[in-house]
């Protein structure tokens, strides 16, 4: 049976957990979604835009230098840092953006943690001109001030939201608030695979195009399916696009990286499957990080885009089922694998991405132990680009920005 | 006689929304969070809008259960909620707050986002919230249509579940969650979240006739934006529940600091709601 069933599960997980307000318009998105998925004009409209807009298709990269540090493993790299924007998320704010113009409606409003989806939707929406809002954590305001900056020069309102932990997971409520306001109107455009139903299988349609490309890539220009996939894991986006078409392959093992932030045991992390517990959270049924009470959790994680104390309802039930699994990377190996991958194969990707380069190479390493004669090949999904965190590595490796040697002075 | 006269589908609060309505009034449910100013602060409070200054005050008691992520809520409650949270309420003392409006002869319901309830355990929330004297759940965010175990546990022990119908619902998911509560059903008269709003709203009379032609034999409650007597009254023309939030919180103006004071306030609104609906239907 394919998943989710008709109200959103996969498997326990998943589902409606919203206020009776906005069930009226997840039913028309449902619709509108359907109607427009089994319309070839949409899919010749998105096609499109994704060919000469976004850039797709994404290349494969063999990451050959990086490889000697990841045991008898080869890597290989799937290029989503090379999207417009810099991001897999282009993908889905592209489709959404389209089916908010399919179902009459002027205006999108999304949340965004590191920035990265508000970039991209604001992108979208000054290409199709929609109107525009972003909520973002008032602290990830503080923190990626770039990105805000990148928005407002896009045309779209930035909304910074001073209530609770003023990360993430409080801008998706403000972003909840707006909308049952304005549904007349407005297209809720989230950037993962959370939230209530349709949306963790709708971003999923549109972002399965990651694995649709990478499995024919392999075959082509590769000679075989990869032995592993590997993606990062927030709300989990990336990883479930990259992971889909490879769910039927028995023989490929799929690996996602949560992040471990100072380490699970310091209780400073947002390894949401890994330490979390099954519980309701912004609309559905999944893991998430919460005290004994169903209070959430705040989540910390050097990477402002995997600071989400849920994950999507789809990962769970990949865990559950033991087809996908789910490990934490430390800030710590993050940023080694950052450093190490910006050097050896001149990327520099986003912190997020760094943290599946970081499980990637552990996961080369620990099967060179267990098995000296085997040669995998670990397909990692590469989900953004780095420039956005030039500022967190100059704090983290310590430098200052000045150059190393100063020449043609006057005595 | 009002209307509403089957015990199945009344339980004990539209039980007690039909001997208000018997009486020639709607029922007044007055809404507070647990925890705020502080726990011991909110169960005077939920005493006192009992209580109003004349022995006249709210019907039920809607105790609302701060919660981290709360998004049907306004930022007076929000506010509230996390105040309250800061100060260390826990899920438990609910029932102390249910307790101390059962003292004082009224009805306690809790109000709740749903994995609270699902974090204490579905079957032991509904248990201990019978135990401690409370009639049933309203729950913003639990689909009707998707929650079997609730059914079982609401059922096992005796509490009335009441869910949201909003100006949005088609006239068959209206129709489906009257189907699925017990005791009443609330009705957002707006699309929005909780607040004090100047006016009341030209949906409210809609949903609720909406909501009387898809059920008839369920009491309808209107919630969202009703702030003082005036509106009470004119809510209470057509609803047979008037549900106050925002206004009752706003009048604990200096955080704890002044009880004595903001519970004087508190008292009077709660005497010009009463009055309210006291007049609706004269």
């Amino acid at each position: 049976m394919s998943l989710p069933d008709s109200r959103g599960h996969f498997g326990r997980y998943g589902g409606r957990f919203v206020p009776e307000a906005l069930q009226a318009a997840l039913n028309e998105l449902i619709a509108a979604f359907d109607d427009a998925w089994a319309d070839p004009q949409f899919h010749a409209d998105l096609a499109k835009l994704q060919r000469d807009y976004a850039g797709r298709p994404t290349p494969i990269t063999v990451a050959e230098s990086l490889s000697q540090h990841a045991g008898n493993a080869r890597i290989l790299l799937k290029r989503e840092d090379l999207n417009h924007t810099g991001a897999h998320k282009v993908n889905n704010v592209l489709g959404q953006a389209l089916l908010t113009k399919r179902m009459g409606k002027t205006r999108v409003i999304a949340e965004t943690g590191a920035g990265q989806h508000g970039v991209a939707t604001a992108t979208a929406a000054a290409l199709l001109g929609l109107e525009c809002r972003v909520y973002m954590g008032e602290l990830d305001t503080q923190r990626q001030s770039v990105n805000v900056a990148r928005m407002q020069l896009l045309g779209a309102e930035v909304y910074a939201v001073a209530a609770g932990s003023r990360t993430l997971k409080d801008a998706m409520n403000e972003a909840m608030r707006d909308w049952v306001t304005t549904v007349d109107n407005t297209h809720y455009l989230i950037g993962t695979v959370g939230g209530p139903h349709p949306f963790p299988y709708l971003v999923r349609e549109l972002q399965r195009v990651i694995s649709v490309e990478a499995r024919q890539q392999m075959l082509d220009d590769h000679g075989a399916l990869p032995d592993y996939v590997a993606a990062c894991v927030g709300g989990g986006s990336n990883a479930i696009g990259m992971f889909y078409e490879f769910i039927g392959d028995e023989g490929v093992g799929l690996y996602g990286f949560e992040a471990g932030g100072d380490g699970i045991e310091s209780g400073r992390h947002a390894a949401t499957i890994n330490a979390g517990t099954p519980g309701v959270l912004h609309g559905a049924r999944t893991y998430l990080l919460q005290d004994e009470d169903g209070q959430t959790i705040e989540s910390h994680s050097i990477s402002a885009g995997l600071d989400y104390p849920g994950v999507g309802p789809e990962h769970a039930h990949l865990a559950d089922s033991g087809r996908a699994v789910y490990e934490p990377v430390s800030d710590d190996e993050a940023m080694a694998a950052f450093k190490l991958l910006t050097q050896t194969e001149g990327i520099i990707p986003a912190i997020e991405s760094a943290h599946a380069v970081a499980g990637a190479l552990r996961l080369g390493r620990r099967i060179a132990e267990e098995d000296p004669q085997a040669t995998p090949s670990i397909l990692v999904c590469l989900s953004g680009r780095g420039d956005k965190d030039v500022d967190t590595a100059f704090s983290y490796f310590g430098l200052a920005g000045e150059p190393d040697v100063t020449v043609g002075a006057f005595e | 006689m009002s209307q509403f006269t089957d015990p199945k589908r009344l339980g004990k609060s539209g039980a007690i929304v039909a001997r208000c309505l018997d009486e020639g009034r709607p029922a007044l449910v007055a809404y507070f969070p647990v925890g705020y100013p502080s726990v011991d602060d909110s169960l005077e409070v939920v005493k006192a809008v009992v209580e109003g200054s004349q022995g006249r005050g709210a019907d039920i008691v809607e105790i609302g259960i701060p919660y981290s992520d709360p998004l049907m809520d306004g930022l007076v409650i929000q506010h509230a909620t996390t105040r309250a949270r800061e100060r260390g309420v826990r899920v438990s003392d609910a029932f102390r707050a249910v307790e101390a409006v059962a003292s004082k002869g009224a009805t306690p319901m809790v109000m709740t986002y749903w994995n609270l309830v699902e974090a204490y355990g579905v079957d032991a929330f509904a248990r201990d919230l019978s135990a401690a004297g409370g009639a049933g759940i309203i729950t913003p965010d639990l689909p009707p249509d998707d929650c079997p175990e609730w059914f079982e546990a609401s059922d096992a022990h005796d509490v009335d579940r009441v869910f949201l119908i909003a100006p949005s619902s088609t006239d068959e998911r209206i129709r489906m969650t009257m189907e699925s509560c017990r005791g009443w059903v609330y009705a957002s008269s707006v699309m929005g979240v909780t607040g004090v709003r100047d006016k009341t709203s030209d949906a409210a009379p809609v949903i609720v006739e909406r909501a009387r032609a898809a059920d008839p034999t369920l009491p309808v409650g209107i919630g969202l934006g009703v702030s003082n007597g005036e509106q009470a009254a004119e809510i209470g023309s057509f609803a047979d529940l008037v549900i106050v939030g925002s206004a009752l919180v706003k009048t604990m103006g200096s955080d704890g600091r002044d009880m004595a004071g903001d519970l004087v306030k508190l008292r009077e609104l709660s005497d010009d709601l009463a009055a309210g609906v006291e007049r609706a239907r004269r």
